[in-house]
């Protein structure tokens, strides 16, 4: 019985490990009993939870060999977890002092024992290396996985307290939402491989049905990966405290067709949009300190202290993902981004509602 | 021959002093004592305080999470909340109230008529009230001269570069390095303490394989504070450097680096969890024998467990570190040794389970508190040896999932064996049992609190949601978890509210306990409850590892069997 | 002592792996190779103080006052010197080459390292000052060997950390 379970556990480590040998087919069942089960848990949290951010919804591949390696690893959790509280909740009941009995007869004193204790230390040993095993396999797998040719490059930027994300491959610079291509043919992969550096103090780049976090430590560029086999819309957040407004320092990840995304790169890289409607609110803008901070490809605003302005009204939402971005919550957010996001480094230029106007409608037309 | 302690021992032989003293006298006695049951008092008394503070900065931290855009808090309120909370409850409640019981029990246990440093053991204390005040001083300290938070907002475990002066203008890190720092010199001390006071001054014949588990697990505690407080001493000494002389050590613009702050932080934060839960396990290793009428199964396992869980604890420290962009490698070698942790843990674990096995318990409040620790702490080490499996960490880690795991620990182990501790320890302390009412009412409304607040908080993890976050946006259906948890965190407030009273009121109208109440087995039961000045007229002389078993068994006495090296009567 | 002595070990050994985790990284500023020298008359002084405070601790154990105070005035003046040497070695570095804790890597974590040594040094220097001055009023006898022995120990263990920080920063640094 020992061995039959010792090699069950060997056999579901080596199809973890990727070898499939004939001699282990009975236990192929029980690596595709555990999948099922797998399966079957995370539909029900699924349909109990549904959210932008459920880590157990996956929709990139390192997301999915997490997700998969999560799964084995509650499994076990979860068995020993039956099982312990199981015996407790026994000895508990079937052990209690019962009225009536005698109070002063105390039980069998019993010291110890090597053998049971050989048992329960060499037993979670076992149970620690197949789960060590099929770990480790996913870490290599994760952070050594090869970048293809096609595979698009992101730098990112982490401020205080928004995203700055550079494509370099295509001199195209923006903020706060990240568009990439969808990677849909298993064959070709697509990923994005991100780089992650920081402006300032420590950042997280988290996206949760993408994959893990990585954190943009100061000092040194990390890397990571991410393939959306999905179009659509992914959220996260920042996940290393970085100060006041570190709870509103949100992503939004744009996966969509490679077109599509070809669309949103040339349309990118040309200049801003010169309207001459709107030159009265861009000499606003340029004769006040906006340009000291913000820029707009081919004006004379060139500041990289704050996010890059010349594709504004290209994104959804303002002040890294927490307002969208409509004419009036730029005018709020003009007015006094410390009403929003108090703490924020943009501060209030006590301009008169007159200049405020007329700014916001230079820049409603930068799309 | 003697093969029990000398009876003779139990005797208060002090002439009873009859007038009233003033209050002053009183206060002044307490001020300059040195004697280590009063020590004790005033570290639990203290660590109470801190206690109840922490408490309601996280009763006022979860109405502010209790609904998604709350504008209850600023955000600014919100993040030095949290990092003082943090480093309260670990700092200055959690170290500090083991240290109390291990200040008072430990020579007790062993026989000793105090510790072998009193003059240091009162310095210590003193210098962690210091300490501790430092930091909340820091509220007087306003916003400082250069604008940014007086009162340290940075999170407790501080992560450079957002501590440098760039970055926290005012003079929070300050507070907070130095406050620790400082309660740090405490913390060796009385480490130091027990460490000379468990291998110098045991009673006669009680070899170290003799000594009780609590004592054990307090010198190991202790010898991992002395091995792992100076690192966070160093780290906090070059943030200092750093900020007022001119540092670079995590500078990045002069090529500085923030990971290092992050191993230093953590090469002492690992081993400061493990300090803080041997204590627990000392607790455990006294109360679930007691009550389920049987010896621990497995002294020497158990002892050899505590060791090597103290050696292990200092080799897991990246495990915190895993989203930080180290090499597969070095993440590898860190899940080895975070699993391997694992192993005595769960030995402590089994053995707690065979004690109980075939006994007669009885559910007397602290035993009560000691059933939900095993429930609870084996979930909780579950969870983390979740977090312990790297990629799943890359999704969990800086998660409300974390935080709902090492509240499990903290809250569900760690406090959960302290209340066991108080109610079985408070008849020595005081002389009177507390209410067995009060306790029961006391339990089981934090069991309800407990499991509203750290279970359900693991949803929202699991679900996207950070940590150390002031709010947040709808629409992620984190909101009715947030709400769970809000509402389990006053229960748990209604509940240490009775447990408060009980603790006051039983010094005053508790049934009269006598020596040993709980019919236990170890040396501190032999004494007055409370202890006279001197602990022990003669000093005991035991033969086995539970002296008063052997004196109320004399037909069955427990060195005929006891799992002992040398004895080669062991059976079994 | 020993508990002592094992947690100024932890702490040494957290700036030990600081400066050498910050070889080499310096953005700019001088190099070790360019501005140290070694130190060796002050590592000759403070090791042999090891030696002379050995001696003043027979010296007590065998009653023998003579030896005792002589033995620590010896060891007193060594520490003496050893410290003036590192003063004037970072006097050197601060005002001939502008070298300061400010100045890159190399400076904080050289300056934190050494610094903190010459902190533990004056420390026990103050001690055993204390104990030579108390032994010139003849307060210490024979029964003050534990004491004075394990002062002695912490001497021992500032000399032990200065054969790794010279180890460190001045050979392997450089």
């Amino acid at each position: 019985m020992k061995r039959f379970a010792l090699q069950s556990l060997r056999g579901s480590a080596q199809s973890l490990l990727g070898v499939r040998s004939g001699e282990f087919r009975v236990h192929e069942f029980y690596t595709s009993l555990l999948r099922a089960l797998g399966k079957f848990g995370s539909n029900l949290f699924n349909k109990l939870f549904v959210s932008p951010t459920n880590i157990f919804d996956p929709r990139s591949a390192p997301a999915h060999e997490i997700f998969r390696l999560s799964m084995f690893t509650l499994i076990v959790t979860g068995a020993i977890f039956i099982t312990v509280s199981g015996l407790l909740l026994y000895a508990i009941i079937r052990y209690r002092q019962r009225p009536g009995e005698d109070a002063d007869q105390e039980p069998p004193q019993i010291y110890g024992s090597n053998q049971i204790e050989l048992a329960w230390t060499v037993i979670p040993i076992l149970i620690v290396v197949v789960l060590f095993l099929s770990t480790v396999r996913v870490i290599f797998s994760i952070q050594h996985a090869a970048e293809p040719r096609q595979a698009l490059d992101v730098q990112v930027i982490g401020h205080r307290f928004w995203w700055e994300f550079h494509y370099p491959k295509y001199g195209v610079v923006t903020a706060n939402e990240l568009h990439v291509p969808v990677s849909s043919d298993p064959k070709s992969p697509l990923p994005t491989y991100l780089q992650l550096a920081t402006a300032d103090v420590d950042h997280s780049f988290w996206v949760p049905r993408l994959t893990g976090k990585t954190d943009l430590m100061a000092g040194q560029v990390n890397n990571m990966w991410i393939q959306p086999e999905v179009a659509g819309l992914y959220l996260g957040q920042c996940s290393q405290f970085c100060g006041a407004e570190h709870a509103r320092m949100l992503l939004r990840v744009y996966a969509e067709s490679p077109e599509d995304f070809q669309k949103w790169i040339a349309q990118q890289q040309r200049n801003a949009v010169d309207d001459p409607d709107a030159s009265a609110g861009r000499a606003v803008f340029e004769q006040n300190v906006c340009i000291n901070c913000h820029l707009v490809k081919g004006t004379v605003a060139n500041g990289r202290f704050g996010p890059d302005l010349t594709h504004l009204m290209s994104r959804d939402t303002i002040a890294s993902g927490t307002m969208p971005n409509t004419r009036d919550n730029l005018e709020k957010w003009i007015k006094n981004p410390d009403a929003y996001k108090p703490g924020c480094l943009m501060p209030s230029m006590q301009l008169s509602d007159q200049d405020v106007n007329r700014i916001v409608s230079y820049l409603v037309t930068l799309r | 021959m003697a093969d029990s302690i000398h009876l003779s021992g139990i005797i208060d032989l002090t002439p009873e002093d009859k007038h009233p003293r003033l209050w002053l006298e009183v206060m002044h006695e307490w001020i300059v004592t040195t004697d280590h049951k009063k020590i004790g008092l005033m570290y639990i008394a203290a660590s109470m305080m801190f206690l109840v503070i922490g408490g309601i900065e996280v009763l006022l931290m979860r109405i502010q999470l209790a609904v998604p855009e709350s504008t209850f808090l600023a955000p600014e309120q919100y993040n030095q909340l949290f990092t003082l909370h943090g480093t309260t409850m670990i700092f200055f409640v959690a170290m500090t109230i083991e240290f109390g019981f291990a200040n008072y029990m430990v020579p007790l246990m062993i026989g000793a008529r105090d510790m072998a440093f009193p003059r240091l053991n009162a310095f210590s204390f003193w210098i962690y009230l210091f300490g501790a005040s430092l930091l909340y001083y820091s509220i007087l300290g306003g916003k400082g001269v250069y604008g940014g938070s007086g009162i340290p907002d940075v999170g407790w475990f501080a992560y450079a570069p957002l501590t440098e002066k760039a970055f926290s203008a005012g003079n929070g890190s300050d507070y907070w390095a130095l406050a620790i720092f400082i309660s740090g010199i405490g913390s060796i001390g009385t480490a130091l303490n027990i460490i000379v006071t468990t291998i110098c001054m045991r009673c006669k014949g009680m070899k170290l394989s003799r000594m009780p588990l609590f004592a054990w697990l307090m010198l190991v505690t202790s010898v991992m504070v002395v091995a792992a407080i100076p690192p966070l001493s160093a780290a906090q000494i070059m943030l200092l450097i750093d900020r007022y002389l001119g540092g670079h050590f995590f500078d990045a613009q002069a090529g500085g680096s923030a990971v290092i702050w992050a191993h230093f932080f953590w090469i002492f934060g690992h081993p400061e969890v493990y300090i803080l839960v041997m204590p627990a396990f000392g607790f455990m290793n006294e109360i679930v024998p007691v009550f389920s009428r049987k010896v621990i199964f497995g002294y020497p396992a158990m002892v050899a467990a505590s060791v090597g869980i103290a050696f292990i604890s200092f080799t897991v420290w990246a495990h915190h570190m895993f989203t930080v962009g180290m090499e597969p490698v070095a993440n590898t070698v860190f899940v080895i040794s975070t699993m391997t942790i694992a192993i005595p843990t769960g030995i402590k674990i089994f053995n707690w389970l065979a004690t109980i096995w075939g006994g007669k318990i009885r559910f007397t409040v602290p035993m009560l508190f000691c059933i939900a620790f095993l429930f609870q702490f084996t979930l909780a080490g579950l969870t983390g040896i979740m977090l312990g499996v790297a990629p799943f960490d890359w999704q969990l880690h800086n998660s409300a999932f974390v935080v709902a795991h090492f509240h499990y620990v903290i809250v569900g182990g760690i406090l959960f064996a302290l209340f066991g501790a108080f109610y079985y320890w408070f008849p020595k302390m005081t002389g009177r049992m507390m209410s067995r009412t009060l306790g029961k009412w006391h339990f089981w409304l934090f069991v309800l609190g407990f499991h509203l607040t750290f279970d359900f908080m693991h949803i929202p993890g699991l679900l996207g949601m950070p940590r150390e976050v002031y709010t947040y946006e709808p629409g992620h259906h984190w909101e009715i978890w947030n709400m769970i948890v809000t509402i389990g965190a006053f229960v748990q407030a209604v509940a240490i509210i009775i447990f408060v009273y009980n603790l006051v009121r039983s010094q005053f109208t508790g049934k009269l306990a006598g020596n040993d109440p709980w019919d236990a087995w170890t040396l501190e039961w032999a004494t007055t409850s409370p202890p006279p000045n001197y602990n022990f007229a003669s000093e005991p002389m035991v033969r086995s590892r539970r002296p008063l078993w052997d004196l109320k068994h004399p037909e069955d006495p427990d060195w005929k069997y006891e799992f002992d090296a040398e004895n080669e009567m062991a059976t079994k | 002592m020993w508990c002592l002595i094992t947690a100024e070990s932890a702490m040494f050994l957290i700036f030990v792996v600081a400066y050498i985790f910050y070889l080499g990284k310096s953005l700019n500023g001088p190099t070790p190779k360019e501005i140290l020298n070694l130190p060796i008359f002050d590592t000759v002084c403070l090791l042999s103080s090891s030696i002379t405070v050995r001696l003043s601790v027979n010296g007590l154990l065998k009653h023998s006052q003579m030896a005792f105070i002589g033995w620590l005035t010896a060891t007193v003046l060594l520490g003496i010197t050893f410290l003036l040497g590192t003063g004037k070695e970072w006097n050197d570095l601060i005002f001939k080459h502008n070298f300061t804790i400010h100045t890159n890597l190399f400076g904080t974590t050289f300056y934190s390292l050494v610094g903190l040594h010459a902190t533990h040094v004056a420390i026990g220097l103050l001690m055993l000052s204390v104990v030579l001055m108390l032994g010139l009023f003849g307060k210490v006898d024979q029964d003050q060997t534990r004491r004075f022995h394990s002062l002695s120990m912490y001497w021992h263990f500032v000399d032990g950390v200065w054969v790794v920080v010279f180890i460190v920063v001045y050979v392997i640094g450089r």
